[in-house]
């Protein structure tokens, strides 16, 4: 889905909770557009990866959510915003390994406790705005260079 | 020969325009323009898989009669590993190539030995470390032209190796007199390809591609002769490393890491490089990717199912020792390695400017609201995505879309209804006043 306001594309996703066969559909898509659009490989991979990453986290964490993206020709940015439970300790959460992730969600291969280490590397830019009880809303930013 | 030469062709008398095909196309290449379906050559992989859902037989494989080798004053055939599983009561390889001798061929040089030498090469490479892991298998060519157009970022992963098809035809060149044919079997199109328009080298050392299909046949019967006379001496080249490289996971289980994976059918190797391309594979040595159902075996241009094979080929690998050939001296040979660079291939991005193509991508966007999101087809084209794509891109118009062509004629039909017409008389008489 998309509008076609100004001068830039923007799409709009909702990421179903505790849906792991769908996790991965939004980054999916927008992977698939950034090819079409033709952008720098480096560009499109980090974009995919950082975005992967934090889709996975809803589905795992916040029950879902909804993702806006907005691409123009300086940069493409993705808004993660969740209804879940929040980060307690933002500056551990970002610690690779650490994870709150359930036995069962372990055992489907997610919650290694690298999703926001990977969003950070990945990203140009990347704010967490998070409430302990009423949700979460990570900022990806990557740049478009060519 | 032309730069997108494409052993996948179309037979236009046999095709109805149905969309089976369009739907299947694994990139999306082909479309239904005029009543008949139209490849796009840029796209098309030549993986085979329209040729093996064309319900009317529409689909053909461009290949080489078998008479064909009667040009060459010296003949030299090269049969694939996949081969050896097609005939029943097979107890050896000798069989059938007994057989390949006695249909004309001077020399038969198995493509299972190839394989062997190309395995022995891979193992050196990735003992040197200097690959970028995973590495990827290069061997099938409908993949390797998968990944050019739709992963290019994994390039930088693929086994920069021939495939053991060429690397058996320039090591027979090598060693063979002047006027030399060199045929290979072909159990899929895109080996056909893969010698007219090749990746990793200029020229491929193969001179002609005779499909399975085609000499099934003959080669039946001349087997059924040698079998009568007996074969002679054991000539076979390979073991069983090399032959288990026609099924999916041999070539993988010959690099003799602990941590591979192989996946077969066109839609699990898209999964698997959507995986790479994503980083989470990267706990991986070699991933072996086929794009055929079950591995080479699996070719549009076999005869047997490819489960009935492959069962078949494990049963004579039992008789072969591990491996037959190996690369002598410590450099690997130059016949082995890719003398050219595999490229991108920009068939997917809209437009090279990126300016130009966020403002086609705003138009598709447009469009692509407008349409039912049925993905029926009638259009043409694979989606309704697909159709705002074409539409954009100057290859099709919304009218192809039977939907909004029927919103267009309701309301045609709505005016019409609406029209207050005056009713004057026509008779030509003027009003009474």
């Amino acid at each position: 889905m998309s509008d076609m306001s100004g001068n830039s594309l923007h799409y709009h996703y909702i990421v179903p909770g505790d849906d792991f066969t769908q996790a991965g559909a939004a980054s999916s898509a927008v992977k698939q557009i950034l090819k079409q659009l033709g952008l720098n490989p480096q560009t499109i991979r980090k974009m995919s990866i950082s975005l992967y990453e934090g889709e996975i986290n809803m589905v795992i964490h916040a029950g879902g959510g909804e993702i806006d993206v907005d691409i123009d020709d300086k940069k493409i940015v993705a808004v993660l915003t969740d209804y879940g439970p929040g980060i307690e300790d933002v500056d551990l959460a970002m610690q690779a390994g650490w994870s709150t992730a359930s036995e069962q969600v372990r055992g489907l291969g997610f919650g290694a406790g690298m999703g926001l280490p990977n969003m950070k590397k990945y990203s140009d830019e990347l704010i967490i705005n998070t409430t302990v009880g009423a949700g979460t809303k990570v900022t990806i930013v990557v740049n478009i260079e060519n | 020969m032309s730069e997108y030469f494409h052993s996948v062709t179309l037979d236009k008398d046999a095709c109805r325009g149905c969309i089976t095909c369009v739907k299947r196309c694994p990139t999306e290449a082909i479309r239904v323009r005029n009543g008949k379906a139209q490849i796009t050559g840029e796209r098309c992989i030549d993986c085979g898989e329209c040729i093996r859902v064309c319900p009317h037989h529409a689909k053909l494989a461009v290949t080489d009669p078998l008479s064909s080798i009667e040009r060459f004053k010296y003949k030299v055939v090269l049969p694939p590993p996949s081969l050896f599983g097609q005939y029943k009561r097979q107890e050896d390889l000798e069989l059938i190539r007994a057989a390949l001798r006695r249909l004309g061929f001077d020399e038969v040089y198995e493509v299972a030995a190839a394989a062997e030498l190309v395995s022995d090469a891979t193992r050196r490479l990735m003992e040197q470390g200097t690959l970028n892991k995973p590495v990827i298998s290069s061997a099938c060519p409908a993949v390797l032209r998968l990944i050019r157009i739709r992963f290019p970022q994994l390039l930088e992963n693929v086994l920069p190796l021939s495939a053991p098809m060429e690397v058996a035809a320039r090591l027979a060149r090598d060693q063979a007199v002047s006027e030399t044919g060199i045929a290979f079997i072909t159990p899929c199109p895109a080996k056909v390809t893969a010698i007219k328009n090749p990746m990793g080298t200029e020229k491929s050392s193969v001179d002609l591609a005779i499909s399975v299909s085609e000499i099934y046949p003959a080669l039946l019967s001349a087997m059924n002769k040698c079998a009568k006379e007996g074969t002679g001496p054991d000539t076979a080249q390979s073991g069983r490393t090399g032959l288990s490289w026609g099924n999916s996971g041999g070539e993988a289980a010959a690099t003799f890491t602990v941590r591979y994976l192989a996946a077969d059918g066109i839609e699990n190797v898209i999964n698997v490089l959507e995986e790479m391309e994503g980083d989470r594979l990267s706990d991986q040595d070699f991933v072996e990717l086929n794009a055929c159902p079950a591995g080479c075996v699996g070719g549009v241009l076999n005869i047997e199912n490819p489960y009935v094979a492959a069962t078949r080929m494990k049963h004579l690998r039992n008789y072969r020792p591990v491996a037959c050939n190996n690369i002598e001296g410590k450099a690997i040979p130059e016949e082995i390695l890719w003398d050219a660079e595999v490229k991108p291939i920009s068939a997917l991005r809209l437009d090279p400017l990126p300016q130009h193509s966020m403002k086609m991508m705003r138009e598709i966007e447009e469009i692509e609201s407008k349409l039912y999101g049925l993905d029926c087809g009638s259009c043409g084209a694979p989606s309704c995505r697909a159709l705002a794509e074409d539409i954009v891109l100057g290859h099709s118009t919304e009218d192809a879309c039977i939907y909004l062509l029927k919103d267009k004629v309701e309301a045609v039909r709505a005016s019409m209804l609406s029209l207050k017409l005056d009713s004057r008389d026509k008779s030509g008489d003027k009003p009474c006043v």
